[in-house]
């Protein structure tokens, strides 16, 4: 009867309902409201900064090549003559699309495979994870040219997609491990008695006791997605078409705006890529601390 | 020993099972692409005009029975094999007749001259930083926390291009790129030394940067966790000194620095493509951007390749050499691979 009840008070502080959030989020630490106001400023900046500003195609040539910054082209043109200010709103929310796209895909997969193998044991959790190693093995940046190159025409969907795939399997062995260790509690036992399918069973019982590790997981793997694209466009394999803060930094370098001193066609996008990736790691290390109170210190 | 060998022979299998893929990956991945790559680059050179009907007609031939693109795929891929272990990747499209493996060999020394340093050094200065980090606490780790986090987040390239343009172009101290300087031919003579000594150092500070905020973090971590330990709890109530202590705990939480170090030297050839694409260091980087620039697909997949060797390699040697000086991990191995 004690351990039952022990077990409930475990599991009910794992979970924490909504309001309990509430107050954690109250008792936040600077670092995770300086994270969360920078990403908010990001992504508004990205989504709604077109609108606002009224800047719509980041494709029009506006004036020649590297216009310094004036008063209709606010951060200057770039190496075609495109208002770089415009390209940079839509370059933000391209590469933060293609991040999602990519994070979203690489946590489900890490998740399902993961807790998939680690549940179900046995001959599946062999075949799953010996694949898993083996992606693990072959470096990513490896599979990652390899499949640009085999897509003549990349938009941003089939960019989320390709660095996807390929950044699974770091989630999936560690949600394996975790799920692991839960298929042993009780309520799982109980769960599975009552004849739940494996499926609901991994949804209900065993997900939302490990969601501050896949929040975790997937908000690294967002920012592990946006800076792959950059790294892949400025190796010339990115989106085909449209403009993403990898693309712009490619064509930067490739019409030498560095060492000519058109600082306006550079800085703005590493500037971005900078504080997307400070920003995500900021929320990454302290959500940690929200779900569980134990890394708190007083 | 039997153990050890069964563990090995676990290891050789499963690193042979992943470089059978990735070799399969890089020989078809590039021939999905629609049409093929001779297709391509013929259509290329002939939009490009100069080269007459017949000479084009010549290449093509040549292309396609060079690269057996005639034969069946299962006969192609043998004839990539055969070819492979001859250590033959290949004629380059973008720069024929030169063979990929001569342009590898030409620009692979670059990259090792200017990574391996590179590595050693940060791995080094960030291990020392992150002990120190840890155990001074105070101030000294307020400002220091954050800065390795900031520089640890901070992509590769982006603080490249900062440097440069900061130190190349706003204060102009150092060459704006380049391995050394264009009017010189490579020789060993004292002016090209110091013209490549010249342009060496701003892409290799670049590179320190950053692997200092990582190894610091990590190192930090690891100390952290060591300082809360019986020995140096007793160390310090005996009074031994602050500089011996940390020595101890350098040496204690080292095994997993160590491991980052092999892993970081095996994926050097990988890693750090983009820092010389923006200093134009003529570095495996720089090969790899000209040819996906002209669809040269015989080195993108010899540059492929190479990463790939080198970093099973890397990996499969920390493996073992962990099951040598580990036997906990050998035994956890062999429990659940």
């Amino acid at each position: 009867m004690t351990s039952a009840a022990a077990q409930d008070q475990y599991a009910s502080a794992s979970t924490p309902r909504l309001n309990g959030w509430a107050q954690n989020i109250r008792l936040l630490n600077p670092r995770f409201r300086f994270g969360l106001a920078l990403l908010a400023f990001l992504l508004i900046f990205g989504f709604l900064g077109p609108i606002i500003f009224d800047k719509h195609d980041p494709m029009k040539f506006v004036g020649l090549l590297y216009d310094p910054p004036s008063e209709t082209a606010w951060l200057g043109t770039d190496n075609f003559g495109r208002d770089v200010f415009t390209q940079l709103m839509h370059g933000i929310r391209t590469s933060l699309i293609i991040g999602f796209i990519a994070g979203s895909i690489a946590t489900l997969l890490g998740v399902l495979i993961g807790t998939v193998a680690g549940y179900r044991g046995g001959m599946i959790e062999e075949i799953l994870m010996a694949i898993t190693n083996i992606v693990i093995t072959i470096p990513s940046i490896v599979i990652l040219i390899l499949l640009s190159i085999a897509f003549r025409s990349r938009s941003v969907v089939v960019m989320g997609i390709i660095i996807g795939i390929t950044a699974w399997p770091w989630t999936a062995r560690a949600v394996r491990a975790q799920t692991s260790s839960l298929r042993t509690r009780e309520h799982v036992d109980i769960a599975r008695l009552s004849g739940t399918a494996t499926l609901p069973l991994i949804m209900w019982e065993i997900i939302p006791y490990m969601l501050s590790y896949i929040v975790m997981a997937f908000v690294l793997q967002l920012n592990a997605g946006i800076l792959q694209e950059a790294a892949l466009s400025m190796l010339g394999l990115g989106i085909s078409r449209g403009i993403s803060l990898g693309i712009m930094l490619q064509w930067a370098l490739l019409w030498e705006s560095v060492r000519t001193g058109a600082w306006w066609a550079f800085i703005p996008p590493t500037l971005m890529l900078t504080l997307i990736a400070y920003s995500l790691l900021l929320l990454q290390s302290s959500v940690d601390e929200i779900f569980n109170p134990r890394l708190r210190r007083a | 020993m039997a153990r050890f060998q069964r563990y090995l022979l676990n290891k050789i299998l499963w690193f042979g099972a992943a470089f059978v893929i990735a070799l399969v990956l890089n020989f078809l991945l590039p021939r999905l692409i629609p049409g093929n790559p001779v297709d391509l680059i013929v259509g290329q050179m002939a939009s490009g005009g100069g080269v007459s009907g017949e000479a084009l007609e010549r290449i093509y031939a040549t292309y396609i029975s060079e690269f057996g693109l005639d034969q069946p795929l299962g006969v192609q891929f043998l004839t990539y094999l055969s070819r492979l272990a001859q250590g033959d990747l290949g004629v380059s499209f973008g720069r024929s007749p030169s063979r990929v493996q001569d342009l590898i060999a030409e620009a692979l020394p670059w990259t090792i001259a200017l990574q391996l340093p590179a590595i050693l050094v940060g791995w080094l200065l960030g291990n020392i930083l992150g002990v120190l980090a840890a155990y001074k606490k105070g101030w000294l780790d307020r400002i220091m926390f954050p800065s390795f986090m900031f520089l640890s987040s901070m992509p590769y390239y982006c603080l490249a291009i900062i440097l440069l343009y900061v130190f190349a172009v706003v204060w102009p101290i150092a060459p704006a790129g380049g391995g050394y300087s264009y009017a010189l031919t490579p020789a060993f003579t004292w002016t090209f030394i110091s013209s490549v000594l010249e342009h060496y150092w701003l892409p290799f500070i670049s590179l320190v940067i950053i692997f200092i905020g990582g190894q610091a973090l990590g190192m930090r971590a690891m100390s952290i966790y060591e300082l809360d330990t019986d020995y140096v709890h007793y160390s310090r109530s005996l009074g031994i000194s602050d500089n011996r202590v940390i020595r101890y705990i350098f040496r204690n939480a080292m095994l997993p620095q160590v491991t980052g170090l092999a892993l970081a030297i095996g994926s050097l050839v990988g890693g750090a493509l983009i820092t010389e694409i923006v200093f134009g260091y003529p570095g495996v980087g720089d090969l790899l951007f000209r040819a996906i620039r002209q669809s040269d697909y015989p080195v993108i997949q010899g540059v492929t390749l190479l990463i790939m060797i080198t970093v099973l390699t890397a990996n499969f040697v920390v493996d073992i050499a962990y099951g040598i000086i580990d036997p906990r991990i050998r035994a956890r191995t062999e429990g659940e691979r």
